[in-house]
């Protein structure tokens, strides 16, 4: 009977190791907002609410792949990245270059991995992360419901003061 | 002395014609072996992440110095246009559209990108009889507008329905079509307007090679995600754009029906045989009609009565 309370109580000891563990994961630093406007041009620059999407996801990893050290989301980068270390680099645009076949990148490649040869530009990054997860739980997916237009998008698109004059009857040629 | 002349000269002139017919037949031959340029930019497509945002219109419209649309680029309604019964094509005025589609085997509607594909043999190029088109060692298929005389072969050729025609010039009217931003971009290395401006980078721009390499390791990577195939690879002897789909290709508007040969193949035997029919023919049925003739004048009596005859 001692023995079993015994072990109960190691068991329960550990248990309540484990999620202090885990919760001091969640736990480190991490800023709450992040204002995205490195790539800032057409659209104006996102400030993105992380600490509401720390609360919402189930884990770092889903964004962070591996880097945050709270395990591996992806089942072909757990491959090599089993271990749950935390990095020195987490920011998106810290991997994912912002002009990743830029004239220099062609001209001179890097050796690299094979396993890192698909990976895409900050802008892709964001979006397909971004937006991939907001399809799937229907979150905001318009261009618009994440940041707006700037006058120089405007020009781009052809909208708001810089849309066509004649609309609608010549497009049907 | 005038009778063995002329029968010299048609004895050399068969031999000339026969020379004649070897070469350009050798050369039609090898022309199907081609496998593009070894160095070749390519850009690989990936239909699951296209948004149909139209960004990439909007880009090509910039970069290419097009006129101004008739509806804004972030207008979506343009998916529903129909013309002819069929959705939105290539224009003179657009080198690039996105369309929509509604895949059977997906609950998410499916948008496209279409543009020149840039083939590895272009069909466009075989059937210009000015010499217009070009394919470079860089990968795209471009065109010089100044010796385009509007014939619209090409229009006609094009497996994809790429080249678009200036229906609304009436002095000067030419084939317009995607360049691969060759003479602002490519040339310098760099990738064209659309694939830069792309939120989602649904294009990957590389050498060709290379990006055949990621298509297919997507596809490992990703079990269940894409099928099984890559829409260019081999498709009229390989594409420089090639896609990569989660729906059957059929399903996302594409051509599957297209052989796996360059379009030239299907003719070059013909076109083998024309030189062979203009010079060959004539020599050897002139010599047919000679031996018919001399027979007849043998028949006759003496060779003197037949060239009088002839002579008339």
């Amino acid at each position: 009977m001692v023995n079993a309370g015994k072990q109960l109580i190691t068991g329960l000891g550990v248990l309540l190791l484990l999620a202090v563990l885990s919760t001091s994961c969640y736990a480190m630093d991490y800023p709450d907002e992040v204002e995205l406007d490195s790539l800032a041009d057409l659209y104006e620059p996102v400030v993105f609410d992380h600490a509401m999407h720390v609360d919402v996801t189930e884990n770092c990893s889903e964004c962070h792949h591996h880097t945050t050290g709270t395990g591996v989301a992806n089942e072909y980068c757990a491959k090599c990245h089993t271990g749950d270390v935390e990095m020195d680099v987490v920011a998106c645009q810290d991997c994912h270059s912002a002009d990743p076949v830029s004239i220099e990148n062609l001209r001179n490649p890097q050796p690299g991995y094979s396993y890192h040869n698909d990976q895409p530009s900050l802008k892709a990054a964001y979006h397909l992360k971004c937006l991939g997860c907001h399809q799937n739980v229907d979150g905001p997916t318009g261009c618009e419901d994440c940041h707006a237009k700037t006058e120089a998008g405007d020009k781009f698109y052809r909208s708001g003061e810089f849309a066509p004059k004649e609309p609608a009857h010549s497009s049907a040629h | 002395m005038s009778k063995i002349t002329r029968r010299k000269f048609l004895a050399g002139s068969a031999a000339g014609g026969a020379a004649m017919m070897m070469t350009p037949a050798k050369k039609a031959f090898a022309a199907g072996s081609f496998e593009g340029f070894p160095d070749g930019m390519g850009v690989l497509v990936d239909l699951t992440r296209c948004v149909g945002c139209r960004t990439c219109e909007a880009a090509c419209n910039v970069e290419q110095k097009l006129p101004e649309p008739a509806l804004p680029f972030d207008d979506t309604s343009v998916f529903d246009e129909m013309h002819h019964g069929q959705k939105r094509r290539t224009t003179d005025k657009a080198y690039t559209i996105v369309n929509r589609y509604e895949p059977k085997s997906a609950d998410e509607p499916l948008y496209r990108k279409i543009q020149c594909n840039h083939c590895n043999e272009p069909a466009c190029l075989t059937s210009c009889f000015v010499n217009a088109y070009k394919k470079t060692p860089e990968g795209a298929v471009i065109y010089n507008s100044k010796v385009c005389v509007g014939c619209r072969n090409c229009m006609i050729a094009c497996p994809f329905h790429i080249p678009a025609y200036t229906y609304s010039s009436v002095l000067n009217p030419v084939i317009k079509k995607c360049i691969f931003c060759y003479d602002t971009r490519l040339k310098e290395g760099r990738p064209p307007a659309c694939v830069e401006s792309c939120p989602q980078q649904v294009m990957t721009f590389g050498k060709r090679k290379d990006l055949m390499v990621i298509a297919h390791e997507r596809i490992k990577k990703n079990p269940g995600k894409y099928v099984d195939h890559v829409y260019g690879e081999k498709e009229v002897g390989g594409t420089g754009w090639f896609y990569l789909s989660n729906v059957p290709f059929e399903e996302a508007g594409f051509d599957v029906n297209l052989p796996k040969k360059p379009i030239i193949d299907n003719v070059k035997d013909f076109l083998a045989i024309v030189p062979m029919v203009l010079t060959i023919w004539p020599a050897l049925f002139t010599g047919f009609h000679l031996l018919a003739t001399k027979g007849k004048s043998h028949g006759h009596g003496d060779d003197n009565s037949h060239d009088k005859q002839e002579g008339h």
